[in-house]
């Protein structure tokens, strides 16, 4: 006997985690399944809405005045600039850590390579590193770790022109950790504010580190680290550095494995569980029954095929990264349903000359009708009760434009409510 | 004593950099310039075979006969670039019988030891080899790494007094009275080594000899003598797969064709190649077609590479030539051996001489030849060394030592480490502070990557050829970033940010032939990287200021926002 639900959401991203979220909401009994255990590892954990437009003009000060001119098909003009606003709002209300929704202008944010991209809502622990902010500030780097180069960064936001002195130092952090540790092990120190070594001397880390610090710290008002901060509660910690250091600390978000993507990640599927929604992560859907109208999906568990039935489905597999959207030599698909994915027949008019050109294939993705329901090469609608939502969707370019936290909650949001309403 | 004589070599690719080893040995005074970074033309673009002749052995059993002799030269003297992973020449059923036993008696005319295996004996060797092959010939074929080769004949070069200048192109030969007196050089950032945003400048170098050891590019620096060098070029295709699929050299037993070897390579195997003629070395279409008949045609040997993930294609150009009577039609057709034109006796120009044709394999005893012609035309008697005297990296080399913990690097890390840098190993890693991994791929540590950078300059490409950080799975996803950072130990913003884009279009040149399937994902994983994470397409340091003022200015540390955290 199938598992069922009203709505399945398949898919564990942003998209998939908002649009599950709501339909929870509007009263729906929702299940969401997942191939991966873990998807937003690979995001800095800021929240984009829009920063450029498709043409590339920017940074935006304010999201929501562009995106009434953004091209039709993209999908922030599929749901409409009101439903982007309370997608955010629902966003906010679910992840209290997090900051920017006191105002619709983007904030600039410092970048691990020492740029400053446009954002909409980033965690309470980069606040402070905030680009239009007048403070002075020190960063600091940690010697054995490559993916922050504090003089660089800092070098580099100079160079950006940032209305601030910056400076970064590289320390050794305090302790004997390997060369190689990984994120996570300086994080899992720092919350449980573990002893580690120092010249001889047995010492709670977040004191040594605060005392490492404090050799270079020459008045600045705030200090950057890189985003190593905790994992369960990277408010204390930052706020036991502070009172060491008297002045603010942040953090800059990295790439992968990315803390604050975690962390955003856990408050997510805290606030599915609060709202009764089932989860089985892990399991990747590998087939479906159903002609226009998918009727149930088979998920993968331990090389058994079990099957899901649900009224109403939310395709939230992601785009080329996470394999929503996969392709060979000869063709780009959808592999789940087989939705219809627009491409050229030849593969090198996929991608652009330019490392950082107009590439087609940052577009890839499944097109909808206004309700979000995917269309074939006909604009007909392929399946009566399935909706995609993310960047399984195509027609933008969310690396280019910084809008794909946006876009998977805003089109998530959308999705998962019509799903909800359709529902018996 | 009578000063010796100024040599100025033109060309930093193996023969090149062979030829300023061989004559600095002998006490030539010698100056080499090369346009890009050393490798930069066909050296930096090949598979990597080194050859045990074998595919010679029915065609060219003269090239063949060289190329096991000079095979068992560089194992020698170049033990650290060098894999020794034997070689097999694989029969499938359609291949030809008869072409299977006269490439058996041309080894054996050609001294180059052989051994029949039967289908069950080679795939006992090579498992992933197709259910319906026949039978193999084993024999001696290796991988060798030509950055690392000509890298290592650069610094002996070096070492013996030469002066090395990359970056440095020369814009004409210096002719006076019906001899070249030296060449014109144009230098992309002053002499020494390459530091981005440097000011050029131009220099004329005198020279007593000129020689001319650029290969496809011979007949352009001919031409600045009036002197006519028809090289033809011919380009092949490379294509990079992720992972070895095979850890022996494998090749189709049948006459020569496209697509027709896998060379397995550090952590990738590649596949090769084609043979088509073009007419200009920089300029030549990079076709789709060559990149389906790799992956389709060598399936036919080992089926998993049907679906197994490629991670970029790249092409080069060999400097093929024939003297002008033969007039062949077909690049195939055309001879693998090496010419040394004299041009004093050919077009009554004294001073220069150019050096074509040649394979990476016998870039030795093309020097050699060379050098024994100038040192004779200046009665210098020194004899060759450059068999006997191993490369720098190579000597004692004999036991890898187990540098793991010595060095505090983990294995397979140490290992790889070891394995690039030789005999250097010692002087290279051992460092005070810790020596973290920069480029996860390749197993490349900041130690090996500062001793490149000591080498090179602001170079992040000659950095990566000299190391191999960015040329793993992820095609500098997740390092360039890193390498930057290094680099700005040494260098400034300004500099290190023009070194980072290089680094960045180069790695995208090469992945755009591999985009479908794992490295499309890939691709774009790394464009989201590059480009949401870092904002690297539109860096505010390259483009318009920025109205900070306009943006949110955060909320106070204490305020603003009033929800818990």
């Amino acid at each position: 006997m199938a598992i069922e639900s009203d709505v399945l959401v398949i898919g564990g991203g942003l998209a998939g985690l908002t649009s599950a979220l709501a339909a929870a909401r509007e009263g729906a009994a929702v299940r969401l399944v997942a191939a991966k255990q873990s998807t937003l590892r690979n995001a800095s954990g800021l929240v984009d809405v829009l920063g450029y437009t498709a043409d590339g003009e920017g940074p935006l000060v304010d999201p929501y005045d562009a995106i009434p001119d953004l091209p039709a098909d993209h999908p922030y003009r599929t749901v409409g600039v009101g439903t982007v606003r309370e997608a955010m709002a629902l966003f906010d209300e679910v992840t209290p850590r997090y900051r920017g929704g006191h105002t619709d202008a983007n904030a600039l944010l410092p970048t691990h390579g020492g740029t400053v991209k446009p954002t909409a809502r980033y965690p309470a622990g980069v606040s402070d590193g905030v680009a239009s902010d007048s403070r002075d500030a020190l960063l600091i780097g940690v010697e054995s770790m490559t993916d922050f180069d504090a003089p660089h960064v800092a070098a580099h936001l100079t160079a950006a022109g940032v209305p601030f002195d910056v400076r970064g130092v590289t320390i050794q952090f305090p302790g004997d950790l390997r060369a190689d540790a990984a994120i996570t092990r300086y994080a899992k120190l720092l919350d449980t504010d573990g002893t580690v070594e120092v010249d001889g001397r047995e010492r709670p880390v977040r004191a040594a580190l605060a005392d490492r610090v404090a050799a270079e710290h020459d008045g600045e008002p705030r200090i950057g680290f890189p985003a190593i901060l905790g994992d369960d509660d990277p408010a204390e910690i930052r706020a036991a550095l502070a009172e060491r250091l008297d002045a603010a600390v942040f953090e800059i978000p990295m790439g992968p494995p990315s803390l604050p993507g975690l962390r955003l990640e856990d408050s997510l599927f805290a606030a599915l569980d609060e709202a009764g929604v089932s989860i089985a992560a892990g399991n990747p859907v590998v087939g479906y029954d159903g002609d226009g109208r998918v009727e149930q999906v088979y998920v993968e568990k331990n090389g058994a095929h079990i099957p899901n039935s649900a009224d109403q489905y939310v395709l939230a597999t992601g785009g080329l990264v996470g394999k929503g959207i996969d392709s060979d030599r000869e063709r780009v698909y959808e592999p789940v349903f087989d939705c219809h994915v627009a491409h050229a027949d030849d593969r090198y008019d996929w991608f652009d000359r330019e490392a950082f050109g107009n590439h087609d294939f940052a577009r890839f993705g499944v097109h909808t009708d206004d309700d979000l329901r995917p269309v074939d090469g006909d604009d007909s609608v392929e399946f009566d009760n399935v909706r995609a939502a993310g960047s399984v969707l195509g027609g933008y370019d969310f690396a280019a434009e910084k809008s794909g936290s946006g876009v998977s909650i805003a089109t998530g949001y959308a999705a998962g409510r019509s799903a909800a309403r359709r529902a018996r | 004593m009578v000063s010796p004589p100024h040599v100025v070599v033109i060309g930093g690719g193996s023969t090149g950099a062979g030829i300023a080893r061989d004559l600095s040995m002998r006490g030539v005074e010698v100056t080499l310039v090369e346009q890009g970074n050393l490798t930069h033309g066909t050296t930096g673009r090949m598979h990597g075979l080194l050859h045990s002749g074998g595919r010679y052995a029915v065609s060219d059993q003269v090239s063949a006969a060289e190329c096991i002799e000079e095979n068992r030269v560089l194992r020698d003297i170049a033990s650290h670039c060098v894999e020794t992973t034997g070689g097999l020449f694989v029969k499938r059923p359609e291949d030809s019988e008869a072409y299977f036993q006269t490439k058996l008696d041309g080894c054996a005319a050609s001294d180059i030891p052989t051994e029949v295996l039967s289908a069950e004996e080679a795939r006992a060797v090579e498992p992933h080899l197709a259910p319906d092959i026949e039978k193999a010939i084993s024999v001696p074929d290796g991988a060798v790494d030509p950055f690392r080769l000509v890298v290592a004949n650069a610094a002996s070069a070096r070492d013996h007094g030469a002066r090395i200048e990359t970056h440095s192109t020369v814009t004409d030969l210096r002719v006076e009275d019906g001899e070249v007196v030296g060449v014109e050089v144009d230098h992309a950032s002053g002499p020494g080594k390459h530091v981005h945003g440097t000011e050029g400048g131009t220099e004329v170098i005198r020279a007593d000899h000129v020689v001319n050891a650029t290969g496809a590019w011979a007949g352009r620096i001919g031409a600045m003598a009036g002197v006519d060098i028809e090289v033809r070029p011919s380009k092949g295709v490379m294509t990079v797969m992720n992972t070895r699929q095979v850890d022996t050299v494998i090749n189709r037993c049948r006459p020569k064709g496209d697509a027709d070897i896998i060379v397995p390579h550090e952590t990738a195997a590649i596949l090769g190649t084609t043979d088509e003629e073009v007419d200009d070395p920089e300029e030549y279409p990079e076709e789709h077609w060559e990149v389906d008949a790799m992956i389709d045609t060598l399936a036919e040997l080992v089926p998993m590479l049907r679906d197994a993930r490629t991670i970029r294609s790249f092409w080069g150009v060999r400097p093929l030539y024939e003297p002008p009577s033969v007039d062949s039609d077909d690049p195939t057709d055309i001879t693998r051996d090496y010419f040394l034109l004299d041009h004093a006796e050919r077009d009554a120009l004294d001073g220069l001489t150019t050096i074509v044709g040649g394979k990476l394999t016998t870039y030795r005893l093309m020097a050699e030849a060379v050098s024994d012609h100038v040192c004779e035309r200046f009665g210098v008697s020194a004899d060759c060394r450059t068999a006997d005297v191993s490369l720098p990296g190579s000597e004692a080399f004999s036991v890898l030592r187990d540098y793991m913990d010595e060095f505090g690097l983990r294995s397979p890390i140490g290992r790889r480490s070891v394995e690039r840098l030789g005999s250097r190993a010692d002087d290279v890693l051992e460092t005070s502070s810790p020596n973290p991994t920069v480029c996860n791929c390749e197993a490349v540590t900041r130690a090996e990557i500062q001793d490149a950078i000591g080498q090179s300059g602001s170079d992040l490409n000659a950095v990566r050829l000299r190391t191999r950080a960015s040329m793993g799975s992820c095609q500098g996803g997740f390092c360039c970033h890193r390498l930057a950072g290094e680099l700005h130990d040494d260098h400034g913003e300004a500099v290190v940010r023009e070194a980072w884009d290089d680094l960045l279009r180069e790695r995208w040149t090469g992945q755009r032939h591999a985009l479908w399937g794992e490295q499309l994902s890939q691709a774009m994983l790394n464009y989201a990287l590059h480009v949401t994470t870092q904002n690297r397409d539109n860096d505010p340091a390259d483009g318009d200021p920025v109205d900070f003022g306009a943006f949110d200015a955060g909320v106070a540390a204490d305020g603003g926002d009033q929800r818990g955290d």
